[in-house]
């Protein structure tokens, strides 16, 4: 038995055998830190001899580009853009995290199904029909969920980016203006992957601290997953 | 999507949705045709989507086509896609507002082809499950052959997945289509039961099958709403005195 496993059927034609990299999954609202973070640690782990593929959201080659521009559109209803977002998933999946997985890679990606689960039963998908579509997805070895309170999230983003119109749900028509929309939809988000703490084994991270204190947490537990034997050499051993 | 997401079987709309399947050259689409024909000229608001046909999804399938990216599981989730924007924007508003919508092939189409290409059959009908179920969902059975010399006099090439290529059956275009619709026939098969198709014998004359398709869809249409809305030149010619 390999290390790795499907969550339902899984893809055709893959063996998971042969994967023997691994695969970390950053989660966690938007303005949390994520992409810094994978920054941080891909050049960390560079640096101590691992090779790192690192991956995120609308990149896939086949399906990106034209995703970020059905979103600029905002004509995209909430099946349609949960398949989307799917599809473009299933092609990074299957092109870049797996092949990678095969060589040997550590894969850093920023966001998993998790996140793309969450806006999808915002949006009004159903819960359990989710999980049936994302059955091709691979268990990741750990998750990160960096967790900030609402409040600091705010103060975050206004700091930062500004409130974007899908970021505060604007979609949803769930508040006056983009302030009161982004408080309701990022709270809600923020129930949602805290119910899934547990369901999927998330491993929460206190994102409040500076950057520095963060990442010198995030990088130990890091380090961890990367030096934990997978069972096939385990078993070998004993 | 407005409020919780419907499942298949669940949606209760005024309109009727009545869709063909069937494998290339089995003649659905000229039945199709003929069939929104005569809905019109009864009175009915007719509405007419195509399988792949999203505006919005389009430039994806055509580039992972073309530049053959396309796996079975990126296959299977672009047309969903694809039939998820046309259900959230050609089929439930028209039903909604009580018109007939007519579509050439559905579901049945995405759960043969890509059970074909190796994804479990399962998962595929749990993809789809926000689809509307069809009021009458017609399959035009075909044997191979039939269909095979309706392609091949009439048509231009035959497609690289449309061949099921892809799928490493044959070298040869032709036998690899064959061999893919062979399979696709089977996947029909087991669906007759399974989803209630209405069977039709594609190998009757066009009239026939028409004949038929009207005596079933005439049975379906009961209760609903004649819209009767005349289009323009219906009253032209009624404003010009013409017999009809």
């Amino acid at each position: 038995m390999g290390r790795f496993s499907f969550f339902g059927d899984g893809l055709p034609e893959v063996d998971l055998e042969e994967l023997k990299g691994k695969l970390i999954v950053l989660e966690g609202t938007d303005g949390v830190g994520r992409s810094t973070h994978i920054g941080l640690l891909k050049q960390w782990l560079e640096n101590h001899g691992h090779a790192v593929l690192d991956t995120g959201m609308t990149r896939s080659a086949l399906a990106g580009k034209r995703l970020k521009q059905a979103k600029e559109g905002h004509t995209l209803g909430g099946i349609t853009m949960s398949l989307f977002y799917s599809t473009d998933f299933a092609d990074r999946l299957e092109n870049e995290i797996i092949p990678a997985l095969r060589a040997g890679f550590i894969v850093l990606t920023d966001r998993y199904i998790y996140s793309l689960m969450a806006r999808a039963i915002v949006r009004g998908a159903d819960p359990e029909w989710l999980r049936e579509v994302y059955g091709f997805a691979l268990k990741p070895d750990a998750i990160f969920y960096l967790r900030l309170k609402i409040d600091d999230l705010i103060t975050r983003v206004i700091q930062s980016t500004g409130f974007d119109y899908w970021e505060s749900g604007m979609d949803m028509h769930m508040g006056e203006d983009m302030y009161e929309s982004f408080v309701r939809y990022q709270k809600w988000l923020l129930a949602e992957f805290d119910k899934m703490v547990d369901v999927y084994g998330f491993d929460v991270v206190d994102a409040s601290g500076s950057v520095e204190d963060v990442f010198e947490d995030l990088r130990d537990r890091v380090m961890s997953v990367v030096e934990r034997n997978g069972d096939e050499t385990k078993l070998r051993s004993a | 999507m407005s409020g919780v997401m419907k499942m298949y079987g669940k949606h209760r709309f005024p309109g009727r949705l009545f869709i063909v399947e069937g494998i290339d050259g089995s003649g659905k689409s000229t039945q199709l045709m003929l069939l929104q024909k005569w809905l019109e000229s009864e009175g009915y608001v007719v509405s007419f989507s195509e399988w792949n046909s999203s505006p919005l999804v389009k430039d994806v399938t055509k580039r992972g086509k073309k530049k053959q990216m396309l796996t079975a599981m990126t296959f299977s989730l672009i047309h969903a896609t694809d039939f998820a924007d046309r259900t959230e924007h050609d089929i439930i508003p028209p039903l909604k507002a009580g018109a007939m919508v007519l579509a050439d092939r559905y579901i049945y189409t995405a759960f043969a082809r890509d059970v074909v290409r190796g994804v479990s059959s399962k998962w595929v009908r749990d993809l789809y499950a926000f689809a509307v179920k069809p009021t009458v969902a017609f399959y035009f059975r075909t044997p191979l052959d039939v269909a095979m010399k309706r392609i091949l006099g009439g048509r231009d090439a035959i497609k690289y997945y449309e061949a099921g290529m892809d799928l490493g059956f044959s070298d040869d275009i032709e036998e690899s289509f064959r061999v893919f619709q062979g399979h696709i026939i089977d996947e029909y098969e087991k669906m007759v039961e399974e989803f209630g198709l209405v069977v039709i014998d594609a190998t009757r004359s066009i009239e026939e099958q028409q004949t038929q398709v009207r005596e079933i869809v005439t049975k379906a249409l009961e209760g609903t709403k004649k819209t009767r809305i005349r289009r323009w030149v219906d009253l032209a010619s009624l404003a010009m005195g013409s017999r009809k």
